[in-house]
């Protein structure tokens, strides 16, 4: 595709497309609502054929450049360049600018001083629509009905000012006909279809969401800004809402600019990505680049949850953990014997699996308990035994975030005691985490922790509470679970 | 299942209609006292229209909502809201011409006034951005503050049940996550019960202790977060395309 050349030169030349090629041009932009500076001379350039992020924490100033760059507000200082046609135009740019005029268009080129334009002018002639925030539908109306009102301009101006549309003028009818076509046509990219003579207020938000594209959309825009289109979208429509914006670019060649929290969306359809802080700008480059970026990650991202491993009180406890072991356990291909002094199965290696990377893991078979697709999950499988230490199973829902199915699934894993648990370090509580399918939880909840000191036969705040019979998911009493006996249910 | 088992709000069989159009197909919902629990399911299921319902707006045209041992199906929503329930509705109803000063004033218009200092100051610290913007108007904050505003007015009613619609919605990634957490920390040392409604199901699942999944206006599964995790259809249908 030609896109995809342009993008490959580019790339060759060392420099990224909003260099090269900018759309939108945003030059030392400052907003101040009296005495508060929204956004603080703020530039970035957004590349013709890219999917612009725009991200940051919330009051920072997004919507603002959106409002400055849309027109709905005029900017305290810069400049905002938008550019049909391909290039810099730099010459172009400059004679407008000193020209005093608005914008000057010649053929397919033009360029356009967005900060000197009124918001009609703006969304007409120099084709930038948007979205909004807080849905702004005619609610009213149906599906079909908004997006029409979205090619009024086309539409009036076929009609003759509307005497051709009252007198019912062949071509005012094949212009109707087309704007018809065209809403129809977008019905469909975004499903809407089925509602198109639902009134817009009757949608439900995701959907609404979806018909403020559309309707954008149906102006015919080079330039398409959204304000957070996935907010209120769940993870399954947001991958829907991502198929859409990669089709916008890709089949019409639309640029995009979006506002976005969402980061299954801003990381996945990125081409650039510009993080805000405080009305100025903190970061401006890939997704990989700005992902990883410190500053980012500390004003916005924060950890994610799968890191939490690495404070410092979670890596403590994991390395106390590491200490009451015995020293040849160290070694990680050893076959393992467990906190119950069983001898553990000898390691039977694998036929190595998969050739993938964790199949390369030489302790997952340390446990006398297989599973399948062990290897499926991160970390390594605890050792667990066939049957409890001596002296029979422990309550493991004495430990707080171990319910009965979860002691169920410990249990299947030949974890019957407290002692097991204690014994897990990173690896194990990532692996745990990933099998019962909630990462994150155990390190948490510090299962280890409190299993250590009920392995000592202690009492933690929590197990108390179990043993008074005020936890409804957990079982009173030290003895094991009774098969088939009362389970959590109050 | 959780806390003392004790049921603050059961929901019975109950249907809501818009004119013709029926949203809510005989829902049955418990939440128990001192529990997490959430409701997820796609756009339009009828999630929110459960939260509205619980409030009287609309009404349930049958079924019973019982909370605190009350009937409360029929009541009018003003004096739902004195019984300790407070929702944070989704789009961030704040009161757009007034401070947000003004705005947690009257989420605490029907507390006792000595609690107002401490619940104002708890509320700054889950938000502090929210003290940076005291006197200015809601309307003026942005979208993400609006919806800190709103979730800050609900707690500054004290409500023994609180009612959360969406409240990750426009948030940035690090906000959501403080107030996932600030929820658990409530529920956990103050034993605030929870009912939460979210398209943010695997944050929310995590958080809950137990969930409900609701298509087209029926509950079509039910059980603790972790479980709801793990089934293959709520992973296919909600969680599916990223976990942010």
């Amino acid at each position: 595709m030609d896109a995809m050349a342009k993008k490959k030169t580019s790339e060759a030349a060392g420099a990224h497309r909003w260099e090269n090629d900018p759309v939108l041009s945003v030059e030392h932009l400052t907003m101040r609502f009296g005495g508060l500076v929204a956004v603080g001379d703020l530039s970035f350039e957004v590349g013709r054929g890219d999917i612009t992020a725009l991200i940051g924490p919330n009051g920072a100033g997004k919507t603002t450049v959106f409002n400055c760059v849309t027109g709905f507000y005029k900017p305290t200082e810069g400049r905002i360049i938008m550019r049909h046609g391909l290039g810099r135009q730099d010459d172009t740019v400059s004679a407008v600018t000193d020209s005093g005029l608005r914008f000057r268009k010649d053929g397919d080129k033009g360029v356009f001083l967005l900060e000197r334009m009124p918001d009609h002018e703006i969304s007409h002639k120099a084709r930038v629509a948007r979205t909004f925030q807080n849905i702004r539908l005619f609610g009213g109306m149906t599906a079909l009905e908004n997006l029409l009102v979205a090619q009024h301009n086309p539409l009036v101006v076929a009609s003759g000012f509307s005497f051709g549309g009252i007198l019912g003028l062949p071509g005012y009818k094949k212009a109707e006909e087309a704007a018809i076509e065209k809403a129809v046509y977008w019905l469909e990219k975004t499903r809407l279809v089925d509602r198109a003579d639902d009134p817009a207020s009757d949608l439900p938000y995701g959907a609404q969401r979806r018909l403020e594209i559309a309707r954008a959309m149906c102006t015919g825009p080079e330039l398409l800004c959204l304000d957070e289109p996935a907010a209120g979208l769940n993870p399954r429509e947001s991958s829907e809402l991502n198929e859409l914006l990669k089709y916008i670019r890709d089949e019409h060649g639309i640029s995009v600019l979006l506002i976005e929290h969402d980061m299954g969306v801003v990381m996945e359809i990125s081409d650039h990505i510009v993080v805000l802080d405080y009305g100025v700008k903190i970061a401006d480059g890939t997704a990989e680049a700005v992902r990883t970026d410190p500053r980012v990650i500390a004003a916005y991202l924060g950890v994610d949850e799968e890191e939490e491993i690495d404070i410092p009180e979670v890596r403590e406890d994991l390395s106390a953990v590491a200490k009451d072991e015995p020293p040849e356990d160290k070694t990680p291909a050893a076959g393992k014997a467990n906190a119950t002094g069983k001898r553990a199965a000898p390691a039977k290696a694998k036929p190595a699996a998969k050739p993938k990377a964790r199949a390369a893991k030489p302790a997952a078979s340390a446990s006398e308990v297989k599973v399948a697709g062990a290897d499926k999950h991160p970390g390594k499988q605890p050792p667990g035994t066939k049957k409890p230490a001596p002296g029979g199973a422990n309550n493991l829902t004495r430990i707080k975030g171990v319910g009965p199915a979860s002691e169920k699934k410990l249990n299947a894993l030949g974890i019957w005691n407290f002692s097991q648990v204690a014994t897990w370090k990173k690896a194990e509580v990532e692996w745990v985490g990933s099998y019962l399918a909630f990462p994150g939880r155990i390190e948490r909840e510090e299962w280890v922790k409190q299993a250590k000191v009920l392995a000592k036969g202690g009492d933690t705040e929590f197990s108390k509470r179990v043993d008074s019979g005020e936890v409804a998911t957990s079982r009173p009493g030290r003895g094991a679970a009774r098969t088939g006996g009362k389970g959590g249910k109050a | 299942m959780t806390g003392t088992g004790e049921t603050l709000l059961s929901v019975r069989g109950v249907e809501t209609y818009y004119g013709k159009i029926v949203a809510l197909r005989g829902v049955d919902v418990d939440v128990h006292r001192g529990e997490i629990v959430t409701m997820i399911g796609a756009n339009g299921a009828g999630k929110s229209t459960l939260m509205m319902t619980i409030c009287g707006n609309p009404q349930a045209r049958t079924g019973q909502i019982v909370y605190d041992g009350q009937d409360i199906t029929a009541m009018p929503t003003h004096e739902i809201m004195h019984l300790g329930i407070a929702q944070s509705p989704e789009g961030r109803r704040i009161f757009p011409r007034m401070t947000v000063m003004e705005n947690l004033q009257m989420g605490a218009a029907l507390v006792d006034p000595k609690h107002f200092e401490n619940d104002l100051k708890k509320v700054f610290e889950l938000f502090p951005r929210l003290k940076e913007r005291i006197g200015q108007r809601g309307g003026t904050l942005s979208g993400g503050e609006q919806q800190m505003l709103a979730i800050g007015r609900a707690l500054m009613s004290r409500p023994k049940l609180l009612l959360l619609d969406e409240p990750s919605l426009g948030l940035a990634p690090l906000i959501v996550k403080q107030i996932f957490d600030a929820i658990r920390e409530l529920n956990k040392n103050e034993g605030l019960t929870v009912f939460l409604v979210e398209q943010n199901a695997f944050h929310a699942l995590r958080l809950a202790h137990r969930g409900y999944v609701m298509v087209n206006g029926n509950i079509t599964m039910s059980g603790t977060g972790a479980e709801l995790l793990k089934r293959e259809e709520v992973r296919a249908a909600y969680l599916e395309g990223g976990r942010h």
